[in-house]
């Protein structure tokens, strides 16, 4: 699904489904430097199983037009207006790493209208070190291949996503190159990694939900650490899910990702 | 680099894409021989089959065995992921079919394996598929050889059976300027000599037959993505790539670069190419395939240095007249291959002896320790005579333009004393001088 928002091309993946105002609807929001097809097999579950789905590239990311947004707060304004052209009322929030903190400001910016909210690979606040955003800076590939290690929890997860035969650190990595690969002039990793690190609201804004919340966690976490999601947990009265995954949840434990996130959107 | 980054290249060989059994506690990848796998549930079954949720469904799209070879060999060549396929041939066919068809074309190297040739240069044509060969170092014939309906660029990483070294970065910087992509044949380097996507290519593929098994005993492929191309990209401005970009009707109107921003190719493929044209490899072929890539990296460290010093030996003879090894600083792509192939050439060439084609068939038939016969890669040593077997089906002319001639005499350098190799070359050169 293609809109335009703030006079910008948006894109959504919709499972290749159309809007069914009949149906409730999903946002599935991704994470820094990655795109729509990180939900892919939940994304098009959902779009098949009762659900107007929209698995959303944010602006700078995949195949929505930027400039890349400045703030986790700019993001979650963006959120809102993309579902306002589809003529969405209220929709379940559901974001990974850095789309979880969108997913979190979305909600609490219009508690009415978010029906369930979803943290996957969350953690609050979300500050990255000072070597890795240097790193990020400095030499964006090289933060790629840390983060990509850092991201998963082994070298075997089965049965693999989007399907077997496919690597998952390969495949992180070529969708990382591919998004920063698309701006040449402007470094979008470092721009991610600063937008989780500076977002500060996380504690007021969860005071403000009022929809049911999950936090979807993974056990081996090593880039949002499960440590660092008490406060947010008892903040949102969230129902906590541990997974057996690292960062990389759906694609290492897609199966019980699936479970895990119908669960919270129940 | 080892370290916060994907391990080395001898780890993934022996952990990528496999991890003790959860289920037995074995440590080794387990053969799992069913041709089928139980759904859980009538909604578990409906969403595999409408790909969303990932798992096996029957051996010949996917096989758990099958699975922990495709993700090493992605591993190890630094791709997304892979498809396993009964042959190097059936990897090859399915990465055309994949994006070509009735009135595409093709711009291939003319250095290929004999049954390569024949594919594109017979088979496809007869299928509405054309190609057009240039000479692998010719880089203004690739340029000029792509046509608007040109599909994809192909070429070996070391051309058979003379070893030009493929200039791939220059190559693929040619393909990816016309929005094409390069596809290789890596068999005779293995990702261990050389990772071609860091140099630019897009598809690789093997003949796992080969290196990789390195034991004689199974015929398999293995077809890589690198997941770089942009499909998406290209298909905007040429309109080449329908197949990956626009709605797939054989698939629930799927479109493959929507689903998988970087895996598009290999989706469309395994649920295309694999699932109708059915050249799927055999788990135990898979099982196989992963114990010999386990020992890969010492394997072609040996391969490499012996297929050097014979090299060595053999330019040195006076019966010999050329020795077509791109580790002699004689062959035409010394250079080229110190950059692409700084740890060595592989150990498969071919080298011209001087006089008839009768001492030809008396030198390859005095040698006792390397086995006449149609393969290469082997752990044991090989030999055959490439004009009157593999390609056979070459004109002259053709043969010329491959690099062949009537006294080429082609070996594959395996794991023996290279003392041994060398007594036993000695041997047959005299038997054929007199």
């Amino acid at each position: 699904m293609k809109r335009t928002v703030n006079d910008k091309t948006a894109y959504a993946y919709t499972g290749g489904r159309v809007f069914d105002p009949a149906l409730p609807s999903l946002v599935l929001i991704h994470g820094a430097l990655n795109d729509h097809s990180v939900w892919t097999l939940l994304a098009r579950s959902f779009a098949h199983h009762g659900w107007n789905l929209f698995a959303v590239d944010l602006p700078g990311h995949g195949r929505s037009e930027g400039p890349a947004l400045a703030s986790v707060e700019a993001c979650a304004n963006w959120v809102w207006a993309l579902l306002d052209t589809a003529g969405v009322k209220q929709a379940a929030l559901a974001g990974h790493s850095m789309g979880s903190l969108i997913a979190l400001e979305a909600a609490s910016r219009q508690p009415a209208r978010c029906t369930r909210l979803a943290m996957i690979g969350t953690a609050y606040p979300m500050k990255v070190s000072d070597a890795l955003l240097a790193t990020a800076r400095d030499m964006p590939l090289k933060a790629i291949d840390m983060v990509n290690a850092f991201s998963h929890s082994g070298w075997a997860a089965k049965p693999s996503y989007p399907g077997p035969g496919a690597w998952l650190h390969g495949g992180s990595r070529a969708l990382m190159r591919r998004t920063l690969a698309g701006h040449p002039a402007f470094n979008l990793f470092e721009h991610d990694f600063r937008v989780c690190d500076r977002y500060a609201n996380g504690l007021e804004a969860a005071a403000k939900i009022t929809c049911p919340a999950s936090l979807l966690i993974g056990e081996r976490d090593q880039m949002t650490s499960p440590k660092q999601t008490a406060a947010l947990a008892e903040a949102l009265k969230a129902r906590v899910s541990r997974l057996p995954a690292g960062h990389a949840l759906m694609a290492e434990a897609p199966e019980q990702m699936l479970s895990a996130l119908r669960a919270a959107l129940q | 680099m080892p370290g916060h980054s994907d391990p080395g290249f001898d780890t993934l060989a022996l952990h990528a894409g496999a991890a003790p059994d959860p289920s037995t506690g074995a440590r080794v990848t387990p053969l799992h021989l069913s041709t089928s796998f139980v759904f859980e549930s009538a909604e578990h079954a409906a969403g595999l089959f409408n790909m969303e949720r990932a798992g096996h469904v029957y051996s010949r799209l996917s096989n758990p065995t099958t699975a922990v070879l495709e993700e090493r060999m992605a591993a190890l060549e630094g791709g997304v992921g892979a498809i396993a396929t009964a042959s190097g041939q059936a990897a090859l066919y399915l990465a055309i079919a994949t994006l070509a068809g009735a009135g595409s074309h093709i711009v291939s190297s003319g250095a290929l394996y004999g049954g390569s040739h024949n594919l594109l240069h017979y088979t496809l044509r007869r299928f509405g598929i054309e190609t057009t060969f240039v000479k692998p170092g010719d880089i203004d014939g690739w340029r000029a050889a792509i046509r608007p309906n040109t599909k994809l660029l192909f070429g070996e990483t070391l051309g058979n059976p003379g070893l030009d070294v493929l200039d791939i970065p220059s190559v693929s910087a040619i393909a990816h300027d016309a929005g094409l992509p390069l596809l290789v044949d890596s068999t005779l380097t293995t990702p261990w000599l050389m990772k071609p996507f860091e140099h630019g290519a897009d598809l690789i593929y093997h003949s796992a037959t080969k290196f990789l098994s390195g034991h004689g005993t199974v015929v398999g492929g293995v077809l890589v993505d690198s997941g770089a191309f942009d499909w998406e990209a290209a298909h905007a401005k040429h309109r080449l790539f329908p197949e990956l970009c626009e709605p797939y009707a054989g698939f629930h109107d799927m479109v493959f670069t929507e689903e998988s921003t970087v895996g598009a190719f290999l989706l469309r493929a395994r649920r295309e190419g694999l699932r109708d044209f059915g050249a799927c490899i055999s788990p135990h072929t898979a099982w196989l395939i992963l114990q010999g890539i386990e020992t890969l990296p010492l394997r072609m460290e040996r391969h490499v240095r012996n297929a050097q010093k014979v090299a060595e030996f053999l330019a040195g003879q006076a019966a010999v007249e050329s020795v077509g090894y791109p580790g002699l600083a004689t062959h035409r792509d010394h250079a080229l291959a110190q950059r692409l192939l700084p740890r060595g050439c592989g150990s498969v060439f071919s080298f011209n002896l001087k006089g008839s084609r009768e001492q030809g068939r008396v030198f390859i038939e005095t040698l006792k320790i390397f086995s006449h016969l149609a393969n290469v890669g082997d752990c044991r040593s090989l030999v055959i005579h490439p004009a009157t077997t593999t390609h056979s089906r070459m004109d002259d002319a053709a043969l010329a333009f491959a690099g062949i001639g009537p006294g080429t005499i082609r070996l594959s350098i395996g794991l023996e004393d290279v003392d041994d190799l060398i007594d036993d070359l000695k041997r047959a050169l005299k038997a054929a001088s007199k």
